[in-house]
């Protein structure tokens, strides 16, 4: 019988003690915890939307918010306000029931994902055994989401806007499965809490930087910030998917959209930088959770500075490079971590699974797959560079050959 | 016992969860004026009433980007227990994926060799 250590790892079993039935005490265990857990990222994202219009507003060479409260904290609050007083309007043309049910799936589907984030060596809201598959199904429930909103709106903006998350959502899913599968390789395990621990010896964008770097970005274009926004694309589909609602689906949308970004952040710390490995991370679980949130606005925060800096890519620009750039790489990156692992392991100075725990034991692994990583990448930038001279070539002797009329038009994009 | 107890707790999340977004939706329906007519509902153009069906056929490429999409999610999911077993296999069990990876890469090519990865 465990003992009343932590009050929240432990809350059935002190129950139990004293007199509960133990089936209702793990039932209010699972009451608390989900409640827990779920209400935490919607207490996040007031903190996110107003951090992000901060950083937004100092690269444009703004204030951004700065009088609802100190430093504009409770600007996100009394827009909250405003948008609950605001009507709200189904236009006549609307596939009703999908319309209204759109913004509350594309929400859940997000929530939905925190279930399985391991905050600290020892709460999580469930450490289930398929997490890593887990976070996939319930990432493409967001996708299907937007392409309800898009497509129930019966608005030809809107419309376009579902057809490019379509496009765009789909195929970035591609390399991010396949980068995923490295961890999973690394870790033996699909568990987000076993794979963890299987940082503390040796955080896994060490071992494998170019499947973190798929997984970053395809994840910049999952959820769909700059540069790959075109399913919003204010300036040429005014709002996308989401341009017929308004009042508080509208803001629900918003919300989804900041709290995604930052989800999906919080995904690639736990699965390339360690998780919440830290300095007494194992002693005191809650300085486990402080690493975790430091470590994940580390990568947050550049990609607000991204987003508010970068251009829109093409679509048909955006497609060429996921299908032709990352998920080749992807594959690439498979077969050279897959291959090296095994090698590590027949000459057996891989970690064994008493030692994974250790820096020094897995110094030799991670100096191997770390110099195969740095191969991949020059021999991708070569295979590259010759591949653009190509391209240039050609436009060249095609210029010299005819007049700029003759040029082939720039691809139609939709 | 131990992996129901796991999606029983999924089960009672799913539960919770979709209050969290319904939850200001009822609060806005309690407060929200409601002055809708014929003009507010139409839909929203630039400017002009819209013209046409907006339910139609679309371009194929979309259709084609999620032909090949199916062919790799579903193999990828084939990957999963080969990554999750990988300690355990010989090397034989490396190269049989390694050659399942290959007919995956295989079918990318031949999707790049007809064109069916040009956005045109």
């Amino acid at each position: 019988m465990e003992t009343c250590i932590n009050i929240i790892s432990t809350f059935a079993s002190c129950m139990v003690q004293s007199g509960t039935q133990p089936g209702l005490a793990l039932f209010l265990q699972f009451l608390v915890g989900v409640i827990l857990v779920a209400s935490f990222p919607l207490v996040l994202v007031i903190i996110l939307i107003w951090g992000e219009r901060k950083i937004a507003a100092r690269v444009q060479d703004r204030l951004g918010p700065n009088r609802v409260g100190p430093w504009g904290l409770f600007q996100n609050i009394a827009d909250a306000l405003k948008l609950i007083t605001k009507e709200d309007i189904t236009p006549a043309g609307a596939d009703r029931v999908i319309f209204n049910a759109a913004p509350i799936i594309a929400m859940l589907a997000v929530i939905l994902m925190w279930a399985v984030i391991p905050f600290s060596p020892v709460n999580v809201g469930v450490d289930l055994d398929l997490g890593v598959l887990y976070i996939i199904a319930v990432g493409s429930v967001g996708t299907l989401a937007i392409m309800m909103a898009g497509w129930a709106s019966n608005n030809k903006y809107a419309l376009l806007g579902a057809f490019r998350v379509t496009a765009q959502l789909v195929s970035y899913e591609v390399p991010m499965v396949m980068a995923l599968l490295v961890p999973v390789l690394l870790a033996s395990s699909m568990s987000l809490q076993q794979i963890s621990y299987a940082q503390l010896g040796m955080w896994f964008i060490v071992v494998a930087p170019v499947a973190a770097f798929i997984f970053y970005v395809a994840n910049l274009a999952e959820t769909g910030r700059a540069p790959f926004d075109l399913i919003e694309a204010e300036s040429e589909l005014v709002a996308g998917y989401n341009i017929e609602y308004s009042g508080m689906k509208f803001g629900l949308f918003m919300a989804t959209e900041f709290l995604h970004a930052f989800t999906a952040n919080l995904l690639f710390t736990v699965l390339f930088l360690g998780s919440w490995s830290g300095p007494w991370a194992t002693e005191v679980p809650f300085l486990g959770f402080v690493w975790l949130m430091l470590k994940t606005f580390v990568v947050y925060i550049p990609s607000l500075v991204l987003r508010a800096t970068v251009p829109r890519v093409r679509i048909d620009q955006m497609m060429a490079f996921n299908w032709k750039f990352l998920v080749p790489l992807s594959i690439l990156n498979l077969v050279v971590m897959a291959t090296l692992v095994k090698v590590c392991q027949v000459a057996g100075i891989a970690p064994d699974a008493a030692s994974a725990s250790d820096f020094a034991a897995n110094l030799p692994q991670a100096i191997i797959l770390l110099l195969g990583n740095v191969a991949m990448v020059l021999v991708t930038l070569q295979v590259l560079r010759n591949a653009g001279r190509r391209e240039r070539l050609k436009m060249e002797a095609l210029m010299a050959d005819t007049d700029r009329d003759a040029l082939p038009a720039p691809a139609a994009h939709s | 016992m131990a992996t129901l107890n796991q999606w029983a707790f999924i089960g009672m999340f799913i539960a919770v969860a979709w209050l969290l977004p319904v939850a200001p939706l009822v609060i806005s329906w309690i407060f929200r004026p409601r002055r809708a007519n014929a003009i507010k509902l139409q839909t929203y153009e630039c400017g002009v009433e819209t013209v046409g069906d907006t339910w139609v056929q679309f371009k194929v490429q979309y259709y084609i980007y999620g032909l090949i999409f199916l062919v790799f999610d579903i193999e990828v999911v084939f990957l999963f227990p080969w990554a999750l077993a990988f300690n355990q296999l010989s090397l034989f069990g490396l190269a049989a994926g390694l050659l399942f990876v290959f007919f995956l890469s295989d079918a990318l090519l031949y999707a790049w060799r007809k064109n069916a990865l040009e956005w045109a």
